[in-house]
């Protein structure tokens, strides 16, 4: 449970944000200069805010009208910072040890667990220079989390790293994020990182915070095109793996009414995986198509049209309760004289799902 | 082989030098850290009038610098006779004169290069050791301290050479008294104004080049190891 609800002003930034999250994984999602990481570093208690509250799990970290202020040794605010910040006099065992001798923090968490979690079994004696850009980061995760922190903040955490370094930590952040049972706040301007790891999302656009909510919610809606990006809008979507067939190398994947076909083995029978669908690589049909290479075609009902000025018009459907969002040209709804109510037939390309997009969904109840 | 043996005279002149020079390093190089620090680290009313301070010797002609020593510190100085009633400890023409004379001119040597190590750690380190719960002391003393050594021990080393030979300041503050305050700098120059010194003023000089250099090496390796040790580059 994040609580948090300040103002501050830092430069040229007005900072005005307030949200809340019920616990799991909560991605602070905005462009550069938006004030991520001066958000961040007031939870974190670097920067001190003009006034408001923040509180986690109940403990007011600080609170202006109460005069509460704790300082960061205090806050047990566990931080990864994009930059790793590993100390480079100090191996990689004093560095992820470091909160017991330094920082005299006791923490639950087992040493044996955190390395086995992260991989980092053959780092321990190895100094940090000698590390790659993301074993560094794996590091500093760790090391956070020996902290027995009761809120984790991840800083962009993969910024600094190219794609394929990214993709050697994401499988770790994966596990991170569903096993670390504790609330995560994680930074990004990526899309594809929110949409993968997250439960809420939150938007920051220019010190501000215009919403927040569950992820999927948050990304269906169409009135965010400006702050989540146009060009990367789409949906996610829940599902099981109903079955994986081994001679074409596809994944049936169960998304309640419906069953999408996906390249590539993603996960095994029965397991929650999250799919995100962008909003244009659908397609819409008003009765079921035949003859046609696309092998996702299901019933969905049209529960809204967004008009806009310009070529282009976001199309919500709902499946099963889930949504799904469509981009087409404002001539094709005119055509196919699409309305709100209609029901019509969605068309995914199986390849348009790509890799990146397909992960297990995090594990997490939200506890109240 | 005459020529090595050294004379009582200049053993002791070569003792007193270290003695010295360790008391001058001993008391003034946490003073130099601690300034050194503030000075990279913060920005405070008088910042620039402190700096101005410290650097004051490395410009002042030496004997000026000991002859304010000597206003403020003789026996009749305002800063001498309050000690001597308080502490007892008096710094009038005696080897501890010497020290903080040898301390003072070392002081700006010592905390120019320490200053430049701070300024190259980044304190952003010390944010991480404060969210891992350290206090500001011991991220501090952990994080930016050892990090910080090769500098410090090259302010050391320098600070310590700059104490051995210092002259002008020591002989205007405490005089050129024998086995009191006469270094191996003054016993040198004592030895050239006198008609028969000139072998006595060359082993000296052998003996000075032979503690520099000694210095010199023992530094250079103690920097090589702890740079392996934090990982080249800077600092």
């Amino acid at each position: 449970m994040l609580e948090v609800d300040i103002t501050g002003r830092i430069g040229q930034l007005d900072l005005e944000a307030c949200f809340r999250s019920s616990g799991g994984v909560t991605s602070l999602f905005g462009q550069s200069g938006a004030g991520k990481t001066t958000l961040t570093n007031m939870i974190a208690g670097l920067i001190r805010p003009r006034s408001g509250r923040i509180s986690v799990n109940g403990t007011t970290l600080f609170d202006a009208d109460r005069g509460i202020d704790l300082p960061v040794r205090a806050r047990h605010v566990g931080h990864v910072f994009q930059d790793a910040r590993l100390f480079p006099h100090l191996s990689v065992k004093a560095n992820l040890t470091y909160a017991r001798w330094a920082g005299r923090r006791r923490g639950t968490r087992d040493m044996g667990e955190v390395t086995d979690l992260l991989g980092l079994g053959g780092l321990l004696d190895r100094m940090p220079r000698t590390l790659s850009g993301g074993e560094k980061q794996r590091v500093a995760i760790g090391r956070a989390l020996l902290s027995d922190p009761r809120l984790l903040i991840m800083d962009e955490p993969l910024a600094n790293l190219d794609q394929g370094r990214r993709n050697d930590i994401l499988p770790y952040l994966d596990r991170l994020c569903g096993e670390a049972g504790i609330p995560i706040l994680y930074v990004s301007h990526s899309i594809e990182e929110v949409a993968r790891l997250s439960n809420t999302l939150v938007i920051l656009s220019e010190g501000r915070t215009p919403a927040f909510g569950p992820v999927a919610d948050m990304l269906a809606r169409t009135d965010l095109g400006r702050a989540t990006g146009r060009h990367e809008a789409g949906a996610l979507l829940e599902g099981t793996v109903a079955g994986f067939d081994p001679e074409w190398g596809l994944t049936d994947v169960d998304i309640g009414g419906a069953v999408l076909q996906i390249p590539d083995w993603v996960a095994g029978v029965g397991e929650a995986v999250r799919l995100r669908i962008r909003a244009r690589d659908v397609a819409l049909a008003v009765k079921p198509p035949e003859g046609l290479s696309i092998r996702n075609a299901f019933a969905a009902t049209i529960s809204s049209i967004s008009s806009e000025t310009g070529p282009y018009a976001e199309i919500l459907c709902s499946v099963s309760g889930q949504t799904l969002r469509a981009r087409i040209t404002r001539a094709s709804v005119f055509d196919l004289g699409l309305h709100t109510g209609k029901t019509v037939t969605v068309l995914i390309k199986s390849v348009a799902i790509d890799r990146r997009q397909r992960v297990p969904a995090p594990v997490f109840s939200p506890a109240g | 082989m005459d020529f090595f043996n050294l004379q009582p005279a200049e053993w002791q002149a070569l003792v007193l030098t270290l003695k010295v020079a360790a008391a001058a390093l001993l008391v003034a190089l946490p003073l130099a850290v601690l300034v050194a620090f503030l000075l990279a680290r913060t920005r405070f009313a008088g910042h620039g009038i402190v700096n101005a301070l410290v650097h004051l010797p490395l410009v002042l002609p030496p004997v000026v610098t000991g002859y304010v020593l000597l206003l403020a510190f003789g026996r009749k100085g305002f800063a001498g006779a309050f000690l001597e009633n308080t502490l007892g400890i008096s710094f009038a023409f005696n080897w501890t004169g010497a020290a903080l004379a040898a301390g003072v001119m070392a002081f700006p040597l010592m905390v120019r290069p320490i200053r430049i190590s701070f300024e190259a750690v980044d304190p952003k380190l010390e944010e991480a050791a404060r969210s891992l719960g350290a206090h500001r002391l011991i991220a501090f003393v952990t994080v930016t301290l050892p990090l910080a050594l090769p500098g410090i021990l090259g302010g050391a080393i320098l600070g310590f050479a700059k104490a051995m030979g210092e002259f002008g300041a020591t002989i205007t503050f405490v005089s050129n008294i024998p086995g009191e305050t006469r270094t191996l700098a003054l016993a040198l120059y004592t030895a050239t104004q006198t008609p028969s010194g000139d072998l006595a003023a060359f082993r000296l000089t052998l003996i000075a080049v032979v503690v520099a250099f000694a210095a010199l090496i023992a530094s250079e390796v103690l920097a090589r190891r702890l740079r392996a040790r934090v990982g080249g580059g800077h600092a």
